[in-house]
């Protein structure tokens, strides 16, 4: 029974990911982030701007954005240059392939996006505040459940950047805030929930009980990885046509 | 014996039919798929390798369906046309990648083995990036052979090399062929596959246009002249004799000798050997002018 990751397609990701230009731009956010809550830490006296710029910037746009860029590389790129057929014209059960390449952007979204939550949270409220934990927390789960989300899209279309984008500014930008119910089926409320879960604090804005958010987070990881597993199992290459 | 079958395979995409009821069985040794751009040589390719599945039909390989099976690529080896490889590594990580995503025993004996085969040693220290397309190819087909496949898949394999590589590929693929190995390549440089395959399968618009031998299906071909070069002690005599056979339809002198055209192949064949006696001519060379595969191929596009 092969287990669930193979460390040659980690490897071999990982570099793909962090060799390409737009490796760059994985960072970009993390750095506003951490720039601004600093500014805002020197000049910002008293109210709430803590929880509400790291849960407001943080999980709407540091996240969803470092997620998008890099989950949608790990496995789209491949798909998009051919390079993936190397990969696939081997005997690799197509989950490994799937659950490796989503453990890197998963972890490369927490290195670049949650542990600059934290860190933001940390200048903030210090270290050990529930506020810095609780945010590590969440961020940890967005880029988990965000990840599955954008490396299922990348094997779904071509277009899974622009579609991702859509998504984002649609549903988790304006549905998921006006629409109520909609946060059940919310990537970023999840994410959120379970921030408050551990820092209890209103100005987060989360709708959802913790449990909640964990089981329904684990439902939608579950589910965009077996659904990305089926895609990549019929891959097919388009020859010529008659 | 290990084999590729198909049986009724066809593949269509929306109204547009790529692949058209096609039957082959190839066995072991070299077999050269032909056909003109956008005739279906691809789509096949990747029917027989499992990255399509048939619309209608039976396809296997060594006795196994091929689409959702990636467990077949343990018997499969598969060089793609497409010349993207991940060229962040260089050639020996690559082949390495792949034979330990194979599970090899022995990746590392298995690569060096695969790129010394090659020809790539001295390169495989290089980025991928900065080879040339033949290198990539010749890296490309060792990563497909670094497990030894029972079956290897080659679109158009000759792509970007030079005279050079391409010759030592074409040994390379028939030590393979030798070794009971099925090759089954597909490529538009008609006179290597015609130096490297006496076997060939002809795909026109999406079907199985001629299967076999080429030189026995040019023969087959009775509708078309069959064209000689002859040399003899007397050309103008034996123009002269010939044209009153039945079995020859032209004739011409040429510098380089009679430029005769047969309606029958085996007719003239066994006609011209008796003529040149009963005139007292002597025969010096009987060349078969245009059974070159790329004339098979013309003639069968024509038709």
């Amino acid at each position: 029974m092969p287990g669930p990751l193979n460390g040659v397609i980690i490897s071999v990701t990982f570099r793909a990911t962090m060799g390409r230009r737009r490796a760059l731009l994985f960072a970009v956010p993390a750095v506003v982030l951490i720039a601004v809550t600093a500014v805002l830490a020197v000049t910002a006296h008293g109210g709430s701007w803590q929880p509400e710029f790291l849960g407001d910037f943080g999980f709407t746009i540091v996240l969803p954005l470092t997620s998008l860029i890099i989950g949608t590389s790990v496995l789209g790129a491949e798909i998009d240059d051919g390079s993936v057929v190397h990969l696939l014209a081997t005997p690799v059960p197509r989950s490994q392939v799937v659950l490796s390449k989503f453990v890197v952007a998963a972890a490369l979204t927490i290195l670049l996006g949650a542990i600059p939550e934290y860190l933001g949270a940390a200048i903030a409220a210090g270290p050990g505040s529930r506020l810095a934990v609780g945010l590590l927390a969440g961020a940890a789960a967005a880029a988990v459940i965000y990840n599955a989300l954008f490396v299922m899209l990348s094997a779904l279309t071509t277009r899974a950047i622009a579609i991702g984008l859509i998504y984002l500014l649609v549903w988790e930008g304006l549905l998921a805030n006006l629409v109520p119910g909609v946060g059940l089926l919310s990537a970023g409320q999840y994410s959120l929930s379970i921030a408050n879960g551990i820092a209890s604090n209103k100005s987060l804005n989360a709708h959802l009980t913790a449990t909640t958010a964990v089981v329904m987070g684990l439902i939608v990881t579950v589910a965009a990885l077996v659904i990305c597993t089926r895609k990549l199992a019929v891959f097919s290459i388009r020859g010529d046509a008659a | 014996m290990t084999s590729i079958e198909l049986n009724g395979v066809t593949r269509w995409y929306g109204n547009v039919v790529a692949v058209n009821d096609i039957t082959m069985s190839i066995g072991p040794g070299v077999t050269g798929l032909l056909g003109p751009n956008g005739a279906g040589k691809s789509t096949l390719l990747h029917l027989i390798a499992g990255f399509l599945a048939p619309s209608r039909g039976e396809l296997t390989v060594a006795g196994e369906q091929t689409w959702r099976n990636p467990g077949l690529f343990r018997k499969v080896g598969l060089v793609p046309e497409r010349d993207s490889v991940y060229s962040f590594l260089t050639g020996e990580e690559f082949v390495l990648a792949t034979a330990r995503l194979h599970k090899l025993a022995d990746p590392e004996a298995a690569a060096s083995r695969a790129i010394g085969r090659l020809d790539m040693a001295e390169a495989a220290g290089r980025r991928i990036s900065t080879y040339s397309k033949g290198m990539r190819q010749r890296i490309k087909v060792a990563a497909a052979l670094v497990h030894d496949p029972e079956v290897l898949l080659l679109d158009e394999p000759f792509n970007g090399m030079d005279p050079r590589q391409r010759l030592h590929m074409m040994e390379l693929l028939h030590a393979e062929g030798e070794r009971g190995r099925v090759i089954l390549l597909s490529s538009h440089i008609l006179e290597e596959v015609e130096r490297l395959s006496g076997t060939i399968q002809v795909i026109v618009g999406g079907r199985l246009a001629a299967s076999g031998d080429f030189r026995a299906i040019r023969r087959l071909m009775t509708s078309r002249p069959h064209v000689f070069l002859v040399r003899s002690s007397d050309d103008r005599r034996l123009g002269a004799a010939l044209i009153g056979s039945p079995a020859v339809s032209g004739v011409e002198l040429t510098p380089r000798g009679l430029q005769v055209r047969a309606l029958d192949y085996y007719a003239f064949t066994r006609q011209v050997a008796g003529l040149t006696r009963e005139h007292g001519i002597a025969l010096r060379e009987l060349l078969p002018a245009d059974e070159s595969l790329e004339s098979v191929f013309a003639y069968l596009l024509a038709s």
